[in-house]
């Protein structure tokens, strides 16, 4: 019941946007964000856009992999 | 692609999986998920080869095409044969065996079935075809049904007199609630549903959590996603500390997406209802509220609910439950397979018996 | 002929058939056996070691971006003769039309036809028409049957394949059965996608003439990569490995795959051939495909790795997949 794709908002009409991923184009519905604008990634789920994407929070998480990373490098070496 | 490709990227996944082993407890864990894109993905990547000795991913009751009642699947059939109805169903449904015949039979029969990917698609058809009176199959979980209140909603306002829904939604928490006070199984922590989640937020879990000791973390999808719950998990079972965790920060909040929560409350009140394998789950489905019971099937049509118990020797409640694992089932891959199921898990493409049948172990 | 729409008379075999076949479809193939329009007509008398193949083209809908039902009708079948390393001989091919079609659209059909065998190059000799009533028909069915003839020397089979040898592809898969999803607008997707509809004779003599010792050939149509690859294995009784990384997708396919919940793996194709060579070939093959291909298309998929026979997919991240056939085909989902 899960299968929700991030797409990119290319446009918005009123309570209606396309969202495009990979070059792939759908008219979504926006009523459940309507505070997004175009620009935006939503995850869309059944052509319902269910949450805008929080890119700082993408980046974040992404950035917990460097710490993972070098905490890993650390108790490597620490273990030599 | 798209710039989410990161949490797809091999040498992140590499990184996880030596932290995973690094921070494991050791023993035995049990962890659950309940959500069938998680069934799927976990097989699709093969996650179970990078767990450590000892850490069980198990499929719970996750695939709403499972859970659905026979009793729906046979009523969506009976209303298929009233002359001068449309059912439009998602794709999923397709294949799930009622009693004794499937959506996909019926339409091999001459019945006038629709698969679509969103219940929008539906209005328009509807609009189209003003003589015919169109039936949606509604089910999913909360990630589902604020687009399908919307429609009904929209139905309303726009005093739509040939569109009808077959409410068969589902609701995540009681089940998980049904899940630790049911004897048979110990879950040492829950993978929670990503986008179910980005719904109702992760505070939802809270009560699952410090009722009965268990951790709650929200996973999203891709690889990355999945690794950094379970790793989560991992960490707070080692820690004894239950809790609820997010590994799903970009998507889900803890309060949630409260507009799509409120039009669900406006729509649907919920009601106990019953999941194929598993029994009555208390509170745990959905109905109309009555300013749209007129557009309830069964009260229009007048069809009755029909329940069967499911073949013997099926298990799908075990795997459901995720008691036994699906080559655990004797009916697995001998009298139950692909081509010809015997139970609702094998047939969805998210039952775990179809998953473990196409992916293998 | 005067009638913009296909009538039942036109396939009655009266004056009407007549005119339909001397007026419209034979001009069309422009063919001096065809144009005689006897019962039966010979194959040419140096023809040896023939094969034969027929298949039939009901696509919906009949244009799709890349290409209609008439190319498909020829491709399908020239493809089906290169997997045995043959070279079509001659066509035929048999119209069921549906009452009510358009004249113009016969004629696109018929030239898209005509335009496709000519590019092999492959003479249409003989054919039939029938018209439907209304109702019973969906514009038009296509049946084409084709004669090939394969060098002696050529003897391409899966039960020649062995462990070590190599599995090629010539591009991108999915790309048709994408192609006819955003044409059929049942889920109102639009993409830049287009059908990879295509003969693939030219492809299969340049990978014989620089590989003679090329195993097996197989287009992977309806049922995508995944079931020409198990019916390889079933047939070989080898397992073969692929690695999913090696197997190029289109971000457009890729995309619609991800909105609508399918895999690449099962989407069908109309212009794929998976090639399998012995390992010391499959540069070569490379090479051979990419003179017909363009650079760069080309890739090494995968390998025959035993004799356990089993399709495996290796992930990016170093864990294994079985794939077994899907019942039937992919339905969307949102689960």
């Amino acid at each position: 019941m899960c299968l929700a794709i991030p797409g990119k908002l290319i446009t918005v009409d009123g309570m209606m946007g396309i969202v495009e991923l990979g070059g792939v184009r759908r008219k979504t519905s926006l009523q459940l964000v309507p505070e997004a604008v175009a620009g935006d990634y939503v995850l869309v789920h059944a052509g319902f856009a269910i949450q805008v994407i929080d890119a700082q929070e993408a980046r974040q998480t992404l950035e917990i992999f460097n710490e993972y990373f070098s905490t890993l490098e650390e108790e490597v070496e620490g273990g030599k | 692609m798209n710039g989410f490709e990161q949490f797809r990227d091999k040498e992140h996944v590499k990184t996880l999986v030596q932290k995973l082993h690094t921070i494991y407890p050791g023993g035995e864990l049990k962890l659950m998920e309940v959500c069938g894109t998680h069934t799927m993905a976990i097989a699709r990547y093969g996650l179970r080869e990078l767990m450590p000795k000892g850490l069980h991913l198990i499929s719970g009751p996750g695939c709403p095409v499972c859970v659905t009642p026979s009793s729906i699947i046979n009523a969506s059939i009976g209303l298929a044969a009233l002359p001068g109805t449309v059912i439009v169903t998602f794709g999923d449904m397709m294949r799930v065996p009622g009693s004794e015949k499937s959506l996909e039979n019926l339409k091999a029969e001459g019945a006038d079935i629709r698969v679509i990917y969103s219940v929008l698609d539906m209005i328009e058809m509807a609009q189209k075809e003003r003589k015919k009176r169109f039936v949606f199959i509604s089910v999913g979980f909360e990630t589902t049904t604020p687009g399908t209140a919307l429609v009904i909603s929209e139905a309303e306002s726009r005093g739509l007199d040939n569109v009808f829904f077959l409410v068969a939604n589902r609701l995540v928490v009681p089940a998980l609630h049904a899940l630790c006070t049911s004897e048979d199984i110990q879950i040492d922590g829950f993978l929670c549903p990503g986008h179910v989640s980005v719904i109702i937020g992760y505070g939802a879990y809270r009560e699952i959590a410090d009722k009965y000791g268990v951790p709650c973390v929200v996973a999203g999808f891709e690889p990355v996603d999945i690794l950094m719950a379970i790793i989560d998990i991992a960490a707070r079972v080692s820690s004894h500390t239950a809790g609820v965790g997010n590994a799903y920060g970009r998507a889900v909040t803890a309060k949630g997406n409260t507009r799509a929560q409120d039009i669900m409350r406006k729509v649907f009140n919920t009601v106990d209802a019953e999941w194929r394998g598993i029994g009555l789950i208390p509170e745990s489905g959905l109905a109309l509220q009555e300013e749209y019971e007129r557009f309830d099937a069964l009260k229009f049509f007048d069809v009755p609910l029909v329940s069967k118990p499911d073949p013997k020797g099926c298990r799908c409640g075990d795997v459901l439950k995720g008691v036994i694992i699906p080559p655990e089932c004797a009916l697995f891959g001998k009298k139950c397979t692909p081509t010809s199921p015997v139970g609702p898990c094998m047939v969805s493409s998210e039952g775990s018996c179809a998953a473990y049948y196409k992916y293998g172990d | 002929m005067k009638e913009e729409r296909i009538l039942l008379t036109h396939g009655g075999g009266g004056r009407a058939a007549r005119d339909l076949l001397e007026e419209i479809i034979v001009p069309i193939f422009d063919n001096p056996v065809l144009d005689r329009m006897e019962d039966s007509s010979p194959l040419p008398k140096e023809a040896v070691g023939l094969v034969m193949t027929t298949d039939s083209y009901v696509v919906k809908p009949l244009f799709f971006p890349g290409g209609d039902i008439g190319k498909l009708a020829v491709c399908g079948t020239v493809n089906d003769l290169a997997t045995a390393g043959a070279r079509p001989v001659a066509l035929s091919v048999g119209l069921v039309i549906e009452e009510g079609f358009l004249v113009e659209d016969l004629k696109k059909v018929l030239s898209s036809m005509k335009d496709t065998a000519d590019a092999v190059p492959v003479p249409l000799i003989t054919g039939d028409t029938k018209v439907v009533e209304r109702g019973r028909g969906d514009g038009v069915y296509i049946s084409t049957t084709g004669v090939g003839e394969v060098p002696e020397e050529i003897r391409l089979a899966p039960e020649r394949i062995e462990p070590g040898d190599v599995v090629l592809i010539n591009g991108p898969i999915g790309n048709h059965e994408a192609s006819i999803i955003c044409a059929r607008n049942d889920f109102s997707i639009g993409a830049p996608v287009k059908s990879d509809c295509a003969p693939l004779y030219s492809l299969m003599r340049s990978v014989l003439d620089f590989v003679p010792e090329t195993k097996c050939a197989r287009d992977a149509t309806r049922g995508g990569l995944a079931a020409v690859l198990t019916e390889i294995v079933e047939s070989s009784g080898c397992g073969i490995t692929i690695e999913e990384n090696a197997v190029p997708v289109d971000d457009a396919v890729q995309g619609i795959c991800e909105m609508l919940g399918m895999d690449p793996l099962f989407m069908a194709n109309e212009g794929k051939m998976v090639i399998i060579v012995p390992e010391d070939k499959a540069e070569i093959c490379l090479h051979a495909m990419d003179q017909v291909s363009g650079r760069g298309q080309s890739r090494i998929i995968g390998r025959v790795h035993d004799r356990t026979p089993r399709l495996t997919v290796h992930t990016p991240y170093g864990t294994s997949r079985i794939i077994t056939l899907p019942v039937g085909t992919q339905f969307p989902r949102i689960c």
